[in-house]
């Protein structure tokens, strides 16, 4: 008896992800409350924020009454104490930089100026909740949260003022113009100290009763620079300055206020000692700027991967629904039911838009993650280092870079299995927390900039992209999803809170510590053994991308250009920055396929058969997605990589070493036969006439590496383009809400 | 005045944005998909649900369950918003929420979860749920549960309720667009709601982290209920015919674009 066995189609992409994915993959299933801020924040972004957008409400610089309103909503929702401890009345416990990943991913959906609006008041927070006194928290913390029915309080709202230079004023962003001074100083009082700063670019100034600005002494009796909090009802001049004329981000105000007043000393941040009749600030402003930015960067990121998500279910509907009500298109017919997604173009250029927003929302969001998990650490950092007995300043440099070779160890250790691994040594480098803070602290200086720079930068350009696969239809006001104002606002998103070159610089000197290094090398290793157990992920892919990169940054950072000067340092940014891009794309990549890897795992035992396989076909799809993406990251890489290790060669002339007279070489032909027929065309005939070429053929010495790399990873992407065919195909089956969920 | 035990009875259906897509599968009818809907809570539901919290709030002694059948993970799923919204204990019950289980099933699954409420005092129940479900729109279910909790005193697409003391005053639709005012003087008593007066509440984070310290542990033991369609057998299903007829018109008085509705609709 013979059977027949029926093929049966595996399980793909049969609806968009639902929030039941999205929590597996970004890791927050297990946290209700962060469950709860997502509905919370998509409630507002979905409906009040969304009606001031569909209602023009963008078209002013000024703070309108609709704009206004949105405040009320953004308390009403509870986002307006999302980084306020439980104590002072927030409801958030721990760490809070994925709950305002998610907060900002979400009003971002619909409008990153109304992301930026609620969360400035968290920046105005941050050094408070970073570095502020015990005294400074519970006033101001407890003070932004919204008065409760009957409690009479004011409601404190704040703004973070450190940008200032006014353009063309020849001040750089190094430097503070800001100044504080000591205005009276009474024997047995606290200090008076008088505070002049021009903010430019201050957002929230429009209703901010208070202000957190950073300032430098003016002032022998005070020392270094610091931050203060200024109150509207301070003595001397809170005037809020002029609205800026800014096309982005309409829903925030951003005004560029001046100060001129006087504060008792308490307001320093984080407090201050007397020391030889000199106010000595306890932190400096570039310690809290440093705690802070380094979190809050991370959220700009994710403004911009919402953005690009938000723009799938948009640009299908717009597709599909484009011919019809014309008076051929009957139901049932191709170019009816399909419109434009007849054409393979348009679904594969979205594929592009949905694969690089899913990359730089793991990468946004492991980010978030991974901050949760060290702020507990960094902020014992003092601590820490008191311990060891690690000095401030240089010799404190000197002392750490002795502990590096452990670090590195520790790293190369944790990525061995337990069972081959020196147990007895891994615990001695795991228990020791000066260790681990090295580790953490060199993961977060690349994971910050690299979130900000390739979420950011990368992600307005892809937006462009999707605003292009609406055609005129996504350069107008009716735009569903109003991506044409998404693609804007994605510019400022990459400017404000450092940028793009402030992101290159930081990542060419932090992704060459060799603790990261290390970790980069673990990656690479962990890549594999996944593309062993998973293929058809990208890992395999990405793990070639990422040796080309090591290799190629180990190279430079000894290569020497044409002209004898070193590749790799802080002015060679023609090197260090496009090096920086590269691995960016990397990161992105690779936190894609965890993130797909994650829902594989979770979702493996889904209660019921139908979800059980519809979740597989949705990791069926993010697997082709996360393909797509890897073999786009490699191009990039091996781009970049071969741009800088040929591009700053000087190309043989035909006067050097490297031709030969046609003579020499038929004479060598007796002792070397083959090499006359090798170096026939790097060849000068007696009359001086050569080939018709620039020059001899380059030499390749000591890049026979990086060759064989090169080649390798060529054959790496393999396959992709079948996965992008797959997941394009998939775009016109899937099956999307009848209309979109909020206003256009 | 002891303040009421207010039951609400509130599933749900999917997010009334997606297209539904009728098919048979292996336990018979079922939409496409399902597995992966957005699921809302049943919006007349959810409107006896605040007007409940409304009423709980403002009579003091009183409290609130949700009685909810469905995917225990979909149920938690949605809790996240609802718990946000108004104060309540969760009774979950685990089981098929497509909109193709029979009334009479769902009742029953209903009255029995509602019978096993500790602590719940019958006397000062008052029943509440939606007047229909947006997903079978049966308009029977929640007469059935009174019916099976001996609960005589019934009302059908209410609008409103006044208290005074026990006393209810009571505004339910009827038929030809008018409205029934009745009397009843003291729970128990059975509402149907319609869409109640009250505008939904806004999202209250704390509110929320206070109710899933209930929620989650009701979820977790949550009872499973086997819903077939029994002996029903569905002949047929399909999605409502769609026309689209377009015409690009400015400055229309809103009489006439209503005017113009109404006749169209009347041709149709």
């Amino acid at each position: 008896m013979s059977t027949v066995e029926t093929e049966r189609t595996p399980a793909y992409l049969t609806t968009l992800p639902g929030d039941d994915v999205r929590q597996i993959m970004w890791r927050f299933a297990d946290r209700y409350d962060l469950q709860m801020l997502v509905q919370s924040s998509r409630t507002v972004a979905r409906g009040p924020v969304a009606r001031v957008v569909a209602e023009g409400g963008r078209n002013t610089h000024e703070w309108s009454a609709a704009k206004q309103s949105l405040l009320q909503a953004y308390d009403d929702a509870g986002l307006t104490t999302l980084s306020v401890e439980p104590e002072y009345g927030g409801f958030i416990t721990g760490p809070k930089n994925m709950a305002m990943a998610l907060a900002a991913f979400e009003l971002a959906w619909v409008d990153g100026g109304a992301a930026t609006s609620s969360l400035a008041t968290h920046l105005a927070l941050a050094p408070i909740h970073e570095k502020g006194t015990a005294e400074q928290c519970s006033k101001y913390m407890g003070g932004c949260v919204p008065p409760r029915p009957g409690e009479n309080r004011p409601h404190l709202r704040g703004a973070f003022a450190l940008t200032e230079p006014i353009p063309f004023a020849g001040v750089q962003t190094r430097s503070l113009a800001g100044k504080v001074r000591v205005e009276a100083w009474n024997e047995g009082e606290e200090p008076l100290l008088r505070v002049e700063k021009r903010g430019r670019f201050i957002t929230n100034m429009d209703f901010a009763n208070f202000v957190t600005a950073a300032v430098d002494s003016d002032d022998e009796r005070i020392k270094g620079s610091c931050m203060v909090i200024l109150e509207e009802g301070d003595p001397g001049t809170f005037d809020r300055g002029a609205a800026t004329r800014k096309l982005v981000h309409q829903l925030s105000s951003t005004r560029d206020p001046i100060f001129n007043m006087v504060v008792p000393a308490s307001r320093i941040i984080g407090g201050y000692t007397i020391q030889d009749g000199v106010i000595v600030p306890n932190v400096d402003h570039n310690e809290v700027i440093r705690a802070v930015f380094r979190r809050t960067r991370v959220t700009v990121g994710l403004m911009t991967a919402a953005k690009l998500v938000s723009a799938i279910e948009p640009v299908i509907r717009y597709h599909r629904n484009r011919f019809r009500g014309g008076p051929s298109e009957t139901p049932g017919s191709p170019r009816y039911e399909l419109g434009l997604q007849q054409k393979e173009d348009v679904l594969h250029r979205l594929i592009e838009v949905w694969a690089t927003g899913e990359a730089s929302a793991s990468l946004g969001f492991a980010t978030a993650r991974f901050f949760d998990d060290f702020d507990p650490l960094d902020h014992r950092r003092e601590e820490i280092f008191e311990t060891h007995e690690i000095p401030e300043g240089r010799a404190g440099l000197r002392a750490l870079n002795q502990v590096i070779p452990q670090a590195v160890e520790f790293v190369e250790l944790s990525g061995r299995p337990a069972a081959v691994r020196d147990g007895a040594r891994y615990e001695e480098l795991a228990g020791d927390e000066l260790i681990e803070f090295l580790v953490g602290d060199a993961l977060a200086n690349v994971l910050c900039p690299a979130c900000k720079l390739w979420n950011t930068g990368h992600g307005a350009t892809m937006m462009r992209e999707a605003v292009s696969l609406m055609g005129g239809y996504g350069i107008t006001e009716d735009c569903p999803g109003f991506l044409g104002q998404k693609w804007m606002d994605a510019q400022l998103e990459a400017t404000y809170e450092g940028p793009e070159a402030v992101q290159r610089r930081q990542l060419s000197l932090t992704m060459t510590n060799e603790i990261f290094l290390a970790q980069f090398g673990q990656w690479i290793l962990e890549l594999r053994r996944i593309a062993g157990r998973r293929p058809g992920t990208g890992a395999c892919t990405l793990a070639s991308a990422m040796e080309l990169w090591l290799w190629t940054i180990r190279r430079l950072q000894k290569a020497k250009d044409a002209d004898g000067k070193a590749l790799y340092g802080d002015k060679r940014q023609g090197v260090t920055f496009p090096l920086a891009d590269a691995l960016c794309w990397l990161l992105a990549s690779r936190f894609q396929i965890l993130d797909v890897l994650e829902l594989e795992e979770k979702t493996a035992g889904s209660e019921g058969e139908e979800a059980t396989e519809a979740m597989q076909g949705l990791v069926h799809f993010f697997s082709d997605l996360a393909h797509t993406q890897a073999a786009r990251a490699a191009g990039e890489v091996d781009r970049i990589c071969t741009d800088l290790l040929y591009g700053y060669n000087r190309h043989p002339h035909w006067d050097s070493e490297y031709a030969f007279p046609r003579g020499d070489l038929e004479s060598l032909e007796t002792v070397m036969p083959g090499i006359a027929a090798c170096s026939e065309r790097d060849a000068i005939d007696e009359d001086g006439s050569h080939a018709p070429k620039a020059g001899p053929c380059v030499r390749f010495a000591g890049m026979e590496t990086f060759q064989a790399l090169r080649a390798k990873l060529g054959g790496c992407g393999t396959g992709s383009g079948l996965a992008k065919d797959r997941a394009a195909h998939a775009l016109a089956n899937v099956m999307i809400p009848e209309a979109q969920d909020y206003p256009a | 005045m002891a303040g009421f035990h207010i039951v609400v009875c509130g599933g749900m259906v999917p997010d009334p944005l997606q297209s539904l897509e009728p098919v048979v599968g292996p336990d018979g009818p079922a939409l496409k998909n399902e597995a992966m809907l957005p699921m809302v809570l049943d919006p007349w539901a959810a409107h006896s649900l605040y007007e409940a919290a409304h009423l709980a709030a403002h009579a003091p002694g009183s409290k609130v369950w949700l009685v909810s059948l469905g995917p225990k993970a979909r149920l938690q799923q949605l809790m996240m918003s609802i718990a946000q919204k108004v104060s309540f204990e969760l009774v979950a019950l685990d089981g098929a929420a497509g909109g193709f289980s029979d009334a009479y099933e769902i009742a029953r699954a209903l009255a029995e979860a509602i019978e096993g409420i500790p602590d719940l005092d019958r006397t000062r129940l008052l029943l509440f749920g939606g007047c229909a479900s947006a997903a079978r729109d049966a308009g029977v279910t929640m007469s059935m549960v009174a019916e099976r909790l001996g609960l005589t005193e019934q009302f059908l697409g209410v609008d409103m309720l006044e208290t005074d003391g026990d006393r209810l005053r009571i505004k339910e639709r009827v038929e030809g667009g008018r409205y029934r005012i009745s009397e009843c003087d003291a729970p128990p008593a059975m509402l149907a709601w319609a869409t109640g007066t009250l505008p939904i509440p806004p999202n209250n984070p704390q509110l929320g982290m206070q109710n899933m310290r209930s929620i989650m542990p009701a979820l977790a033991r949550a009872k499973s209920i086997p819903l077939g369609s029994g002996d029903v057998a569905f002949g047929a299903v399909e999605r409502p015919v769609q026309r689209r007829e377009t015409r690009v018109v400015k400055d229309m008085p809103p009489e006439d674009i209503a005017r113009e509705i109404v006749a169209w609709m009347r041709e149709g």
